[in-house]
């Protein structure tokens, strides 16, 4: 494989001939024919719902019920404006996106280059770093509730009674100040292998000579790092950040064992949840479902726009 | 690979890991089994979803146990559940506390134990015997004893009428397992058959339930009419009484004869007093020893500690008229006194505590008073409880000049319409309504009877001896029958603005806020 230079190089999209032989079109023609089914599976598994969705959030259709559905046209996207639950569980989604895919970026940008060294041992390090990313996010989240809890804890029992940082047990959970860290810290805890491991990914088609170059220059690791290792490192950092953003805004499983449907630390997929299956409102709870697709929508073309991802 | 290195070491490298990991291996077993582990380990194994590991030895199961994921009701394990529901109940059943398998009943004669379920009436035997060899799937108690009485009755009735029954626990939280019941009726699976329903349910799955009434409407005749006249929805019986529910108060009566308390309280002051002056006491050899513990988490149980704290002082019964009614200067009052004992007599995680919490607090000696329900008592008098014969029952405080209330809960038996095996359901639910198995399960579980004979039993009485010492306190049910398919949402406003004050909110601030919501639903 050849070397290919650092060069951010935009390729201008290629006119095709003006005449168009007919080799090209049967080509074309059979490119479609083979990506059919490809598509049939996506169409089925992603579009149908969604449509079926957005038909629903136009009712008020209720779930298990034999009432005949009504239409209701935007009444659903009306209540929605000034639901102010529906508001706060933005804003917390929001902060825990933030919280969670800032810190996982560091340290898993930390341990992607960590691992990317070379050292004895580094096949095992790998593969033990996944272990957190393995484990079901259910089961570890109780694995957490019980480190959390207030009486017979873990984490009270280090910091109160054997190293006495605190002075007294803290409701990690129970107390609204403390409750989103912690389970910030158990996302963390969870994903930051992933994000290393895609940025691993990435790290590893960086050629080794520049480096070497860049030394014989004179740049001391920090430059490198930053005009190097970053602008090369950018498609990885992309994927990982759209991977990452994008969970951590759809956030449902961890927030529903640690919490339930406490009305404070409700995020979007959970308030979804409870107004579909708690109150058995289909019709509303769709209107929230695509509300959640929109916003979701609106960070993807954000990212996109943002890091301006090219072809390569 | 260096193996150049490698060659140069004095030792082995490969050798050096292997034992310190089989080590550290090791120690952790050792730890893991250490006797010891078992009581601190059953207490806080009383999380809200039926995957709680019920000893040490099970926490490592439930990674591999793919059953005890498919209890709770996140949404990635729906599919997963029906598929997983007959292997289900030997792994996910929380029997958390030790031992409460084989415990027999604490005061009654020694025919009433777990292992002895009594017979399957002549009469039911020979209604069922036309659907001998069926097999049905009973989702049936997942809290205390429940599951156990539930297997029992199973193992019975499948020896003595030939139809299996599989026992699925339900997900300990009732909003958890009423999410359980929607997606089965939504999918219209045949996957359930049988299904314990709280009593407030019957208004909200009527229309996915059979019709009891052609076949079990004589049966019906024996249980009290208030319970089923909830259980009829638009005059048809869409299910039968189980056991009834209502909210006790427990106490720890040596630690009051201890600190010189001569009787529990009666007013919620009077408790406030009580717990502080007991927990000032034991706090010097109990570090983690908490006044009083109660349901304070955000779900339907806090709806009931709510409504009794309402109705006890006088602040009405959260929906009355068809409006809410706890906007006065009462119910913020003792909004206010709840929030005021999160972290001082209650544990400041007690906003995420449910009924096993709460039990699991009090039964490893860890509470002076306890809110629970009557299912507890048998478990804290069991043999092997710490707390046995240390605490008694009695109504639960009210502000002064009120009444003391205890809010009505208990669950009933139904079908399911979708079910495969109708007759061979319905067969079964009329042996575990009979006026035989409701005997046993007050006498071995403490379950408050639905059938007036079975309440004057005198092994129940014996068994059950809060029936005559709270049976006269006032009832007080929750909003279900006048907000109709509404009610998980009016609970829902309610129990989110309750454990938001018990959290630190201003109740002035939280309780009209919780009125506009309800009122622009029901309104």
């Amino acid at each position: 494989m050849s070397v290919q230079a650092p060069a951010q190089v935009q390729t201008a999209p290629v006119a095709l001939p003006a005449v168009h032989s007919e080799l090209v079109r049967r080509q074309t023609r059979l490119a479609w024919w083979l990506l059919l089914p490809s598509l049939l599976v996506v169409a089925l598994v992603a579009l149908v719902p969604l449509a079926q969705t957005v038909l629903a959030s136009f009712t008020n259709e209720r779930l298990a019920s034999n009432r005949a559905v009504q239409f209701v046209g935007l009444k659903n996207y009306a209540s929605l404006l000034t639901d102010d639950a529906f508001w706060h569980s933005i804003g917390v989604t929001v902060l825990f996106t933030i919280l969670t895919v800032v810190f996982e970026l560091v340290l898993g940008m930390g341990i992607a280059l960590v691992v990317n060294s070379n050292f004895k041992g580094r096949g095992a390090m790998r593969a033990a770093m996944l272990v957190p990313w393995a484990i079901p996010t259910v089961v570890s989240a109780q694995m957490w509730r019980f480190m959390y809890h207030d009486v017979y804890g873990v984490f009270n029992d280090f910091l109160v009674v054997r190293l006495h940082v605190l002075p007294q047990n803290v409701a990690w959970i129970a107390d609204p100040a403390t409750s989103i860290p912690a389970i910030a810290a158990i996302d963390i805890w969870k994903t930051t292998p992933f994000m290393a491991l895609l940025l691993l990914a990435g790290l590893q088609v960086i050629p080794t000579d520049i480096y070497e170059a860049a030394d014989v220059d004179g740049a001391n690791p920090v430059q490198q790092f930053i005009s190097l290792t970053l602008p090369l490192l950018r498609p990885a950092l992309v994927v990982a950040l759209i991977f990452r953003t994008l969970d951590a805004l759809r956030v449902f499983d961890v927030f529903y064992v640690i919490f339930g449907n406490r009305a404070d630390t409700q995020t979007m997929a959970i308030y979804a949840q409870q107004t579909i299956v708690s109150f058995s409102d289909m019709g509303y709870g769709s209107a929230i479902s695509v509300a959640i697709f929109l916003i979701i929508g609106i960070f993807v073309v954000a990212y996109v726009t943002i890091f301006k991802v090219e072809q390569s | 690979m260096d193996l150049e290195g490698a060659a140069r070491r004095p030792y082995s490298r490969r050798a050096f890991l292997l034992g310190a990991v089989s080590a550290s291996a090791a120690g952790v077993l050792a730890a893991c089994t250490q006797p010891a582990a078992a009581p601190t380990t059953a207490p806080a194994a009383a999380p809200t979803t039926a995957a709680a590991p019920a000893s040490p030895a099970a926490a490592a199961s439930p990674a591999a146990s793919p059953a005890a994921l498919a209890s709770p009701s996140p949404a990635a394990a729906a599919a997963a559940s029906p598929a997983a529901s007959p292997a289900a109940s030997p792994a996910a059943s929380p029997a958390a506390s030790p031992g409460a398998v084989a415990s027999p009943s604490p005061a009654a004669g020694g025919q009433f134990t777990i292992a002895n379920p009594p017979p399957v009436p002549a009469a039911n035997i020979a209604s069922a015997k036309p659907y001998a060899g069926a097999t049905i799937t009973y989702y049936g108690d997942g809290v205390g004893q429940g599951n156990d009485l539930d297997k029992a009755a199973a193992t019975q009735f499948q020896k003595d009428t030939g139809i299996n029954v599989n026992v699925v626990a339900r997900p300990q939280s009732s909003t958890d397992t009423f999410a359980q019941y929607q997606r089965f009726f939504q999918g219209q699976s045949p996957d359930l058959d049988v299904l314990m329903i709280d009593v407030i349910w019957p208004g909200q799955l009527a229309s996915n339930l059979v019709d009891l009434g052609p076949k079990l409407g004589d049966a019906s005749k024996n249980h009290y009419p208030g319970i089923v006249a909830n259980d009829t929805i638009n005059g048809t019986l869409v299910a039968m009484p189980f056991f009834s529910d209502f909210g006790i108060l427990y106490y720890r009566s040596d630690l009051l004869q201890k600190y010189n308390i001569s009787s529990p309280p009666k007013t919620w002051d009077e408790l406030t007093q009580q717990a502080t002056t007991i927990m000032n006491g034991e706090k010097g050899s109990n570090a983690t020893f908490g006044g009083f513990v109660f349901q304070g988490s955000a779900y339907e149980g806090l709806t009931c500690n709510g409504l009794e704290w309402l109705s006890s002082s006088g602040a009405g019964n959260i929906v009355d008229n068809g409006k809410a009614s706890f906007n006065n200067p009462q119910g913020i009052a003792v909004m206010n006194t709840a929030k005021g004992w999160v972290g001082t007599i209650a544990p400041r995680g007690v906003t995420t505590y449910q009924e096993e919490d709460a039990r699991n607090t009090f039964q490893t000696g860890n509470a002076a008073f306890m809110r629970n329900w009557p299912y507890a008592y048998a478990l804290a008098a069991a043999n092997d409880s710490p707390v046995k014969g240390k605490f008694d029952v009695g109504p639960l405080p009210a502000a002064s000049g009120q009444q003391p209330v205890g809010c009505i809960g208990g669950w009933a038996l139904a079908a399911s319409k979708y079910s495969k095996n109708p007759d061979a359901s319905i067969e079964f639910i009329r042996y575990l309504t009979s006026p035989e198995f409701q005997t046993f399960r007050g006498v071995v579980g403490g379950y408050v009877p639905t059938i007036p004979s079975v309440a004057a039993d005198p092994n129940v009485v014996q068994a059950q001896p809060y029936l005559t010492k709270v049976g006269n306190v006032t009832r007080v049910a929750r909003p279900s029958a006048e907000t109709g398919e509404n009610y998980n949402q009016v609970s829902t406003y309610f129990f989110q603005g309750v454990n938001s004050i018990l959290n630190g909110q201003d109740a002035a601030s939280v309780v009209p806020m919780m009125q506009n919501q309800i009122d622009r639903l029901i309104g």
